[in-house]
């Protein structure tokens, strides 16, 4: 168990933040413009 | 395998880079007024690659589960990206030589095996990483499925703007959809890892679930009851979920066509968009709250309120727009929720052995769905026309069946109990569970 692992253990484990960003922004970026456009549609319910 | 220090918050962004392209399926209708117009086709004609494409994945879903467990999510994303992508390769080549045949088995044959694939691909990968919190694990991968759309409705259909709707504008158009996808999903298959048999570092609460609690094959979950529950659970909620989406926009145009606020087709279109919205708001926000308040207890709501929703909109008919959107945007949260808590619930009775095969089987309940609340909503509107009905009153007895169909459902998750131990695989000692979920992983 991890729990159990010692500190030099833990210390030799990449540091895998700047990937788990990377990620996230990879999937992010192309969710965030399909919503913008998603907003721009429903807003005509309001205003059409 | 993950390597010592593998953080789990890497396996969600692996699943959405494949669900976020198979779920540009569903922006398909973007393609059909070029096809038709290019290649001189009936709107049946064009809408074959994606009926193809459908029933391929819900097939590969259903037979390729027990697969996928074999070999790995890896491998499964592998396989969904070059059908996947591969597909719209060979739609493209038969776009280019004006060979219709050659876009519906590429798009809908090939395409959909990826499809199917790569539905279930990630499924039991992140419930294991997430033990605690298998709903929003879930959740946020086939939040993704909903989210394809939306990103390929408005990108598809410029690209078909800049390249021409001719049938090389469409090749181009395929063709770069297939090389783009090829690039998305890999991060998928690079990405993803099964869980250690150990606990990742600082990473959660707790590590993946290696063999332990109650676990059942696919082939015996088949022969529970409770998998039977599920499925009439899943299609009745799926039914009632299809029969608003499939025909939103004439039905909120007739729905208060009579009154005095029309609809006008910009709106009606703008209530499609927002219905969209709350269907993948509810994938991952029920699932995320059935991690909460429990699995049998969130499909109490999605099936109880959800019938309430439509008796609701039956009673008030078109004396309140508001009330009707509402109503609407709460049945199709539940649509959502309902797809995206299905894994979870699999896993609280099956376990995760072979949930992702469990799941494939089940999602045959969304083919069956997918023919019977179009079926219903439609034929029953055609008919009440021809009757001289109008309206709202087109509707009446369409919601009324959505309602027994989903006070069907909501018996059929009372019925639900824990499985009979005579479906348990035998349980191995301690490590011998661990070394089994390593030999089925590598």
């Amino acid at each position: 168990m991890s729990s159990e692992s010692s500190p030099s253990e833990n210390a030799d484990r990449p540091d895998r933040r700047p990937l788990i960003a990377f990620a996230w922004l990879w999937v992010g970026a192309p969710l965030c413009y399909g919503l913008y456009e998603l907003v721009q549609k429903a807003t005509q319910l309001f205003t059409g | 395998m993950a390597p010592p220090g593998w953080s789990r918050w890497l396996v969600p962004p692996a699943a959405l880079s494949i669900h976020l392209s198979i779920g540009q399926a569903y922006a398909w209708s973007v393609f059909k007024p070029p096809l038709e117009s290019a290649l001189g086709l009936s709107g049946t004609q064009s809408a074959l690659p994606f009926q193809l494409g459908i029933v391929m994945l819900g097939l590969s879903a259903a037979f390729g589960g027990t697969l996928v467990e074999r070999n790995g999510p890896r491998w499964a994303m592998t396989v969904a990206l070059v059908c996947f992508s591969s597909g719209l390769l060979i739609a493209s080549l038969g776009a280019a030589t004006e060979q219709y045949w050659l876009i519906v088995f590429g798009y809908g044959f090939v395409g959909g095996i990826g499809l199917g694939i790569g539905y279930i691909s990630p499924v039991s990968t992140l419930i294991k990483w997430f033990p605690d919190r298998p709903g929003m694990a879930t959740g946020i991968a086939i939040m993704g499925f909903g989210g394809g759309a939306l990103i390929a409705s408005p990108w598809s259909a410029q690209m078909l703007e800049s390249f021409g709707s001719d049938s090389s504008g469409i090749a181009l158009a395929f063709l770069v959809h297939g090389l783009s996808y090829a690039v998305f999903m890999t991060l998928g298959v690079l990405l993803v890892r099964v869980p250690r048999g150990d606990r990742p570092a600082g990473d959660g609460p707790s590590g993946p679930s290696a063999l332990s609690g109650v676990q059942v094959s696919a082939r015996s979950a088949v022969r529970t009851p409770q998998f039977w529950c599920l499925w009439i659970v899943l299609c009745m909620n799926v039914t009632a979920g299809i029969g608003i989406l499939e025909k939103a926009a004439p039905m909120i145009k007739d729905f208060f066509a009579d009154s005095s606020t029309p609809v006008s087709v910009s709106a009606a279109a703008g209530f499609v968009a927002l219905l969209s919205a709350a269907n993948m708001a509810g994938r991952i926000g029920w699932s995320s709250t059935s991690d909460l308040i429990g699995r049998k207890n969130i499909y109490r709501v999605y099936l109880g309120v959800g019938a309430l929703m439509y008796a609701s909109i039956a009673w008030f008919g078109d004396s309140s727009k508001p009330l009707f959107i509402i109503c609407a945007l709460v049945i199709l949260s539940f649509y959502g929720g309902g797809f995206a808590t299905i894994p979870a619930y699999l896993k609280d009775l099956f376990g995760t052995y072979q949930v992702g095969a469990i799941h494939g089987r089940l999602l045959t309940a969304w083919s069956t769905a997918g023919v019977l609340g179009p079926l219903i909503v439609n034929w029953i509107a055609d008919r009440q026309e021809e009757a001289g009905k109008h309206g709202s009153a087109l509707y009446g007895l369409s919601f009324s069946i959505m309602i027994g169909l989903l006070a069907v459902g909501f018996v059929a998750n009372e019925l639900v109990r824990p499985v009979h131990p005579r479906h348990h695989i035998p349980a191995p000692a301690p490590k011998e569970a661990v070394d089994v979920q390593r030999e089925q992983s590598v």
